[in-house]
């Protein structure tokens, strides 16, 4: 069963156009300059509607989680991590932890991260999240 | 708020595995039990609040014909903001009797709308293709960084559960009746780690049902009447992941101040304690949050024995979502117990409980309703 995927909106494309070429990708207000996410078409801060489309540097630590036994039909079998991870410019975002053993001696709190883009299907790939410093495939 | 009471409550007659009943007919059930208690006919209410049933489907089919309507739907606590908005319609003169209802067929699934995820919300287009499946793996992911930030153990979160089995163990209405030790609890099945199966909520079927009108009218019917002192609501994100800060709830801290201001009590004026445990780390949400704890101090509270039977802060005596019934909105039954308990006729009576708190908690981290309860008429106060 392939896993579910989102359905980009018209406020939410550039952000998965990114995904697919690599791109981390988050908005800024021209005004305030904070850094948000999810994508909109006016900052969340200050409702100012000049905002900026910037990439990301992919770098984030690990926020929270929970090793989900039970996984949705659509993840596989095996038990896995559901993750919020704060990015170095801010933000945070739900993703996976992923090419580390999912497991509670593993997955350490606040350990530093780098984004990495799974290719879902042709059209979309999810932003996922592994322990920094590994080599790049 | 010195004017509006609570003069009818009451359960499905049955709790539990009720597949003889869809969800319109457990809000029925526990309908026409609340209108028995006040000794209220049909025509005699004119105000209605409900979630998760569209409201004038369910006058229709209560024989009802109300001139104010609530369907405010924000998750489990939506019944405390019914609570709160019908206080300020009957305040208004917009109705005189208005009946809150709640029914879910959690466990056998009678009647019940289909669970919609492919929405094209923030949430179904962030958070769920990350595998979420419900609140089970969404509302207790920020869990490790509350504690790790509280020194917070996973032995301090199973004892909440151990507690709230010493509750549940006086309640025959409750599902989880068996003492459970904290080994028991960290042995037991991983479903969402740190979660393991006894602190996640139960999935039962029921229902429950209130009737509010004037204080002024409130000593006119059959049950002892309780007072609504104070309220409070507040949301904050539908997405866990956008929670602003993972140790602190800020709807729960809005509606708990504002209630407390309204109410005009103090935290030591408090006899009894409901706070919404879908899982057992909200309890420890909420005891901070509110205000009777301050952050980091709630392991020790609940390790000190402060909500246990005999403590000075008994919390969710009816044994609570973990252990009482979880139809899936389980603010209801939170409601319920407050008003037994201020009644006097909790199955786990605290003594002489006289202020009742009663908090929910909606979607995952996304709304918060807080009431607070007194059994002391307001139209005597001077």
């Amino acid at each position: 069963m392939p896993r579910t995927l989102p359905k980009p909106s018209p406020e939410t494309r550039h952000f998965w156009e990114g995904c697919k070429a690599g791109e981390l990708r988050l908005q800024r207000c021209r005004r305030c300059s904070e850094p948000y996410f999810p994508p909109r078409p006016f900052c969340p801060s200050c409702a100012c509607r000049d905002v900026d489309v910037f990439t990301a540097s992919g770098k984030a630590t690990l926020y929270s989680y929970i090793i989900n036994h039970r996984p949705r039909a659509d993840m596989g079998t095996e038990p896995h991590s559901i993750a919020v991870v704060e990015l170095a410019e801010g933000p945070r975002m739900m993703t996976n932890v992923i090419n580390c053993p999912q497991t509670p001696e593993a997955l350490q709190l606040d350990m530093p991260l780098q984004v990495v883009f799974g290719n879902e299907s042709a059209e979309m790939a999810l932003p996922y999240f592994e322990p920094a410093g590994k080599p790049r495939l | 708020m010195r004017g509006v009471a609570v003069v009818g409550a009451a359960e499905t007659t049955r709790l539990g595995i009720i597949p003889e009943l869809s969800v319109i007919g457990l809000h029925a059930d526990a309908a026409l039990n609340a209108m028995a208690d006040a000794g209220l006919r049909p025509s005699e209410i004119d105000g209605l609040a409900t979630a998760g049933e569209y409201p004038p489907a369910l006058a229709a089919y209560l024989g009802l014909a109300p001139k104010w309507i609530d369907g405010t739907s924000v998750g489990g606590c939506s019944f405390m903001l019914h609570v709160r908005h019908a206080a300020a319609a009957i305040e208004a003169g917009y109705c005189t009797t208005v009946l809150v209802t709640h029914g879910e067929s959690g466990r056998s699934g009678v009647g019940r709308m289909p669970h919609s995820t492919t929405t094209s919300s923030l949430a179904a287009e962030f958070e769920y293709p990350y595998g979420v499946a419900g609140a089970t793996s969404n509302l207790t992911i920020p869990a490790l960084r509350y504690m790790k930030a509280c020194g917070t153990t996973e032995e301090d979160i199973a004892r909440v559960v151990v507690v709230q089995r010493e509750w549940a163990a006086m309640n025959p209405r409750a599902s989880l009746k068996t003492p459970i030790t904290v080994e028991e609890v960290l042995n037991s099945e991983i479903i969402a780690w740190p979660f393991r199966r006894p602190m996640c909520c139960l999935r039962t079927d029921g229902g429950g049902a209130l009737i509010l009108t004037d204080a002024s009218r409130a000593k006119g019917f059959a049950g002892k009447p309780v007072y609504i002192t104070g309220t409070g609501e507040g949301v904050e994100s539908p997405m866990v992941s956008m929670m602003k800060d993972f140790t602190t709830f800020r709807a729960f801290r809005s509606a708990g101040a504002d209630a407390f201001v309204q109410a005009g009590i103090t935290h030591a004026d408090v006899d009894h304690l409901m706070i919404y445990d879908a899982f057992a780390h909200l309890p420890l949400y909420g005891l901070e949050d509110l205000g009777f704890c301050q952050p980091g101090e709630t392991k020790d509270f609940i390790r000190e024995r402060k909500t246990a039977p005999g403590g000075e802060l008994p919390m969710n005596t009816n044994g609570g979502g973990l252990c009482y019934m979880h139809s899936g909105m389980y603010g209801m039954y939170a409601l319920q117990e407050s008003v037994r308990q201020l009644r006097g006729i909790a199955p786990a009576q605290v003594p002489g409980a006289r202020i009742s708190v009663c908090a929910g908690v909606g979607g995952m981290f996304a709304a918060a309703g807080v009431v607070i309860f007194t059994s002391d008429d307001p139209t005597l106060r001077t």
